[in-house]
C-alpha cells in the first residue's frame, strides 16, 4: 500500500447554537461528527455528499481554516492539530485550498500578478527575479498567458478565474490541495477544461487532491477513492470502482441511483428516498440515516453503526454488515 | 401531427444597456406539442432563460424588449397583448417554476395564501373553496401533511419543500403549459429525483406540456421528448432526445455531450471545447461557435448558417451540412 500523506482521526466540528440575552449555548450543530480517514500520497480522495453533510467543513477543518472541536490530523506523520498559529502558517505551504466560487475568493482590487506574488512573499521568496519567473511559469502551467498578469479578476470569465485560483494554490508547490467544489460553478464545457487541467497538474507535480464535490459523475471521473458523507458522518469509503459498482450503504445506493445519466437509453432503477435530510442540530439517535432508510431495523434507531471493514479496503457504517470487523 | 400548443417564430429579445444593444435571444424558432416535454439546453448566457421569460412577457422593460417575432399560444399571438390580458394567461394556462423558490415565493405571505391567491384570481373561488383546492394541490405534489404547512411561511421550509410549493402553485389552475426554468439546479440529487419524478407524473397524467430549461444533460436525457440546443442566443440544433444524444450533428452539441463525465463509463480524459462563450453584441458576424469549432471553414466567419432540417424532425445550424443545398434560404 502506498504511503499515507494525511491521516484524520476522530475529527469533530461542533458549532454552538447560542440564544438569548447572554448567548447561552443551547445545543450544537454537529457539522462533522467523528470521522476518520487517511489519504495516500499521489491519489485523489473524493468527499461526496449532499448540502449540509459536512464535506466542506471537513475540508476546512483539515487545514485548520476553522478549528476542529476534537480529533487529530496528521500530515506526513506530524500532528498538525497541535501546531501554533505560526507553525500552522508555515505548514500551509504544503497544504493549499481551491474554493468553489473563484470570484469571491480572489481580491477584486488585486491584479493577477499581485494575487500570485503574495503567497511567495509571505513564504519568504525574497528575490524579485525568482518570484517573477515563478509567476510567469504558474500562469503558463494553468493555461493563461503572461499578458493576463496585469488584469483584475472581474476581467476574466468564470473558468479563467478558477485557473487563477488554482495557480495561486500551486504557487508554493504544495503536496496536498483541498479542492472544494472547484467545478460546480462552471458551465459544462468549461468544467471539462478545468477537470483536465487538475489532472494534468497532478501528474506533472505529483499532487495529492482531496476533491470535495456533490456531482457524483465528476467524482467518479477524477477520484481514486471516495468517502460518502451523510449528516456529518462518513457512511462508506471505498475505491472508486468498488463504490460505484457495488455500493453497500443504503444511502450510497440511493444517492448513486438518483444521478441522471446523459443517455436516453439508460433507464435507471431509481431508489427515491422519502423525506428530507434531518437538521444536523438535531440528528437522529443511532444511525443518522434511519429516518429515510428503506431497510431500517430497530437497532438503527438506538445504536450508531461503526465503520466496518467489509473487505478489500471497502468500509461501511451500517448495521446490515455486522459480521465485518470495525475500522479504527 | 397535431397543432403545436406554443409556437415561437423568429423571436428576438434584446437588451439595451450602457454597453450597447445585446441580442440575448437572436431569432429563435421553437414549438411545443400538447403533452410534450421540450428540453432547452445551453450554457449560461445562451439565452434560454430569456426565451422562457419572453414567453410570459416577464422581461424587465427597459432594458429588455421583444424586438420582433411572434409567440403563438393556442393559435393566438401573445406578443402584442396588453399587461391585463397577459395576467389572465400567466399562472392560468401557462405557468412557470423558477430555479430559486426562495426568491420567487413572497416571504410575507403563508404558503396557503399564495397558492390560494392563484386559485381565487383565476378560478373565482371563495377563500374556503380555494383552501380545499390548495390542500389537494399540496397532496398532489407529495406533501404528506398539507394542513401542517398551509400556514407556514416560505423561510420555514426546506429547499425541496419550497420547490414543491412552487410547483403546487403553478399547477393549481391546471395549466396547459408549464415552463420550468432550472427547477432542480439548486437541489440535491436525491431531492432532484423526487421533483423530476413529480414533473414527469404531471406530464403523463394530465397531459401538461412542459418546457424544461436546464444545463444538465442528464436531466434532459431522462425527462425530455425533444431537445433544442442553444448557443449564444440561437438554436443550433433541434431534434428528438435520441437524435441529440445518439447522433448529434452540430459540433457544439457533439462537444457538449462528449465533455460530460458519465456514471456508466470510465474515461482517462474528458473531451473539452477550447475557449469561452463569445460576448454577445450586435456586431457579431458569422457562426457564433466558429471561434471554438474544430471544423471551422472560411464561410463560417462570414455568414450565419440556417437552421435546416437534416433528417425527419432533426435540424441543425451548421455550414457542414449545407454544402449540398446552396440555394436554401
Amino acid at each position: 500500500m502506498s504511503e499515507t500523506l494525511l491521516e484524520v482521526q476522530h475529527l469533530k466540528k461542533y458549532f454552538p447554537i447560542q440564544k438569548g440575552l447572554w448567548n447561552k449555548t443551547h445545543g450544537h450543530v454537529k457539522a462533522v461528527d467523528d470521522i476518520s480517514f487517511s489519504v495516500h500520497k499521489g491519489e485523489t480522495f473524493g468527499l461526496v455528499g449532499e448540502s449540509g453533510c459536512g464535506k466542506s467543513t471537513t475540508g476546512r477543518a483539515l487545514l485548520r481554516l476553522i478549528e476542529p472541536s476534537e480529533g487529530k490530523v496528521f500530515f506526513e506523520g506530524k500532528e498538525i492539530t497541535g501546531l501554533s498559529a505560526e507553525g500552522m502558517r508555515k505548514q500551509r505551504r504544503d497544504m493549499q485550498i481551491v474554493f468553489q466560487d473563484p470570484y469571491s475568493s480572489l481580491d477584486p482590487r488585486h491584479s493577477v500578478q499581485r494575487i500570485l506574488e503574495e503567497p511567495l512573499i509571505v513564504h519568504g521568496v525574497t528575490s524579485r527575479k525568482e518570484r517573477q519567473q515563478r509567476i510567469e511559469r504558474l500562469v503558463e502551467v494553468v493555461g493563461l498567458s503572461r499578458s493576463h498578469l496585469h488584469r483584475y479578476p472581474h476581467q476574466f470569465s468564470g473558468g479563467q478565474r478558477q485557473r487563477i485560483g488554482i495557480a495561486r494554490a500551486l504557487a508554493l508547490q504544495p503536496k496536498l490541495i483541498v479542492a472544494d467544489e472547484p467545478v460546480s460553478a462552471l458551465d459544462v464545457s468549461i468544467q471539462s477544461q478545468v477537470i483536465n487541467l487538475l489532472q494534468d497538474l497532478q501528474s506533472e507535480f505529483g499532487l495529492t487532491y482531496i476533491f470535495i464535490a456533490h456531482d457524483l459523475s465528476v467524482v467518479k471521473h477524477i477520484c481514486d477513492r471516495v468517502a460518502v458523507m451523510y449528516l456529518g458522518r462518513i457512511v462508506e469509503i471505498a475505491d472508486k470502482e468498488k463504490l460505484y459498482a457495488d455500493p453497500q450503504h443504503p444511502y450510497t445506493q440511493a444517492l448513486l441511483s438518483a444521478v441522471p445519466e446523459p443517455d436516453p437509453d439508460v433507464k435507471p432503477k431509481r431508489i427515491i428516498l422519502q423525506g428530507e435530510v434531518p437538521s444536523p442540530a438535531n440528528a437522529p439517535i443511532g444511525c443518522a440515516f434511519n429516518t429515510r432508510c428503506p431497510k431500517v431495523m430497530d437497532v438503527c434507531r438506538t445504536d450508531r453503526p461503526p465503520l466496518r471493514d467489509t473487505g478489500e479496503g471497502h468500509s461501511t457504517a451500517c448495521h446490515l454488515y455486522t459480521g465485518a470487523a470495525e475500522v479504527v | 401531427m397535431s397543432k403545436p400548443i406554443l409556437e415561437i417564430k423568429d423571436l428576438r429579445t434584446h437588451f439595451f444597456t450602457d454597453r450597447g444593444e445585446i441580442p440575448a435571444v437572436d431569432g429563435i424558432d421553437l414549438y411545443i406539442q400538447p403533452g410534450e416535454v421540450l428540453g432547452v439546453v445551453g450554457e449560461s448566457g445562451c439565452g434560454k432563460s430569456v426565451t422562457s421569460l419572453s414567453v410570459l412577457k416577464l422581461i424587465p422593460q427597459p432594458p429588455g424588449k421583444i424586438v420582433s417575432g411572434s409567440i403563438v399560444f393556442k393559435g393566438k399571438d401573445i406578443v402584442p397583448l396588453k399587461e391585463s390580458e397577459m395576467r389572465k394567461i400567466r399562472g392560468n394556462s401557462i405557468s412557470m417554476v423558477f430555479q430559486e423558490p426562495m426568491s420567487s415565493l413572497n416571504p410575507l405571505f403563508t404558503v396557503g395564501h399564495q397558492i390560494g391567491e392563484t386559485i381565487r384570481l383565476h378560478r373565482g373561488k371563495s377563500h374556503k373553496e380555494a383552501r380545499i383546492h390548495t390542500l389537494d394541490m399540496l397532496r398532489k405534489v407529495g406533501i404528506a401533511s398539507p394542513d401542517a404547512i398551509l400556514n407556514e411561511y416560505p423561510h420555514r421550509l426546506s429547499g425541496g419543500m419550497r420547490q414543491r410549493v412552487m410547483i403546487a402553485m403553478s399547477i393549481a389552475c391546471s395549466p396547459e403549459l408549464l415552463i420550468a426554468d432550472e427547477p432542480t439546479t439548486a437541489l440535491d440529487v436525491t431531492i432532484q429525483a423526487q421533483i423530476l419524478d413529480l414533473i414527469r407524473r404531471l406530464n403523463e397524467e394530465q397531459g401538461m406540456a412542459v418546457m424544461l430549461i436546464t444545463h444538465d444533460l442528464g436531466v434532459v436525457a431522462e425527462m425530455c421528448h425533444r431537445v433544442a440546443v442553444m448557443y449564444a442566443g440561437k438554436v443550433v440544433e433541434e431534434g428528438s432526445v435520441h437524435d441529440i444524444f445518439k447522433n448529434p450533428l452540430h459540433p457544439y452539441t457533439q462537444g457538449l455531450i462528449q465533455s460530460v463525465p458519465r456514471m456508466s463509463e470510465t474515461r482517462e480524459r474528458l473531451y473539452s471545447i477550447p475557449g469561452n462563450v463569445p460576448v454577445l453584441s450586435m456586431s457579431l458576424r458569422g457562426c457564433r461557435f466558429a471561434a471554438r469549432c474544430e471544423h471551422v471553414m472560411p464561410r463560417c466567419l462570414e455568414a450565419i448558417p440556417h437552421l435546416s432540417q437534416q433528417e425527419e424532425g432533426h435540424s441543425c445550424r451548421c455550414w457542414l451540412y449545407e454544402s449540398t443545398q446552396e440555394d436554401a434560404v
